[in-house]
């Protein structure tokens, strides 16, 4: 894992491009580019905007991503639902990509964490998140053997 | 995913659930009752909770006169683990795609 940070389990994976954060910015939001690296899909930069990545289907995965876009800042941040399985029963992820501008180019880091559709259903009067399960996950898997 | 990962997320889609499970690892083995009291819901829901926490493997039970005992089985999160690795990868494929894709834009 050379460009992923452990600090959390929560996905994270950094990169540094020798390209500017517009240029960036392009490859994430322009539809025919987004399919040349990601997947096929019928995305706009739009908040609110419900759109799908397409791959080829898989044993377990019909290769359906839905998504709903939740931030689109130009040229620092874009940020959308992530759902495989569909409805409410699927799982349900939030990918965040931020570009931050470098002296040569753009830091891209991408986190993906995850939340169950019943996010807001409290315990204990608090909200116990994916954030915070990821967070201890770690040492979960300590006690593992 | 294979079919126990797939569990194992949906299993830990909830959050009482993932409360119910992290508080077993913590504290090791409880009873309904006391799982009940600490949950904050009625025991027949917290039972419910605990049938998907079995399917996924995640805790097992055994019974003692009149109270069952549930405890934590952390070695079956090994599916999620794996799969996050797995989206490592998926990412870092896509980034060195991007990366291709930007060397050859304007």
């Amino acid at each position: 894992m050379s460009d992923a940070t452990e600090s959390s389990r929560t996905l994270v994976i950094e990169r540094e491009f020798m390209h500017p954060p517009q240029k960036l910015w392009r490859a994430l939001t322009e539809s025919p580019l987004l399919a040349q690296w990601m997947m096929n899909n019928d995305f706009e930069p739009v908040v609110g905007h419900r759109f799908q990545f397409r791959a080829e289907p898989m044993p377990n995965w019909n290769g359906i991503v839905d998504c709903e876009v939740l931030v689109a800042e130009p040229f620092r941040s874009l940020s959308y639902n992530w759902g495989v399985g569909g409805g409410d029963s699927g799982l349900q992820w939030v990918v965040l990509l931020t570009l931050t501008p470098t002296e040569g180019g753009t830091l891209l880091r991408m986190e993906q964490s995850g939340f169950g559709p019943d996010q807001k259903a409290a315990y204990h009067g608090a909200n116990y998140g994916w954030q915070k399960f990821f967070g201890n996950l770690e040492q979960l898997i300590g006690k593992i053997e | 995913m294979t079919a126990l990962a797939d569990h194992v997320f949906k299993a830990l889609s909830d959050p009482t659930r993932r409360a119910i499970f992290e508080g077993l690892t913590r504290d090791g083995e409880q009873t309904v009752h006391a799982l009940t009291r600490r949950a904050g819901v009625s025991q027949p829901a917290v039972s419910k909770h605990l049938t998907v926490l079995k399917r996924a493997k995640l805790v097992r039970h055994r019974r003692e006169g009149r109270e069952t005992h549930y405890s934590a089985l952390p070695e079956s999160l090994a599916p999620m683990v794996d799969w996050l690795d797995q989206y490592g990868a998926f990412w870092r494929d896509r980034f060195d795609r991007l990366e291709d894709l930007l060397k050859r834009m304007n």
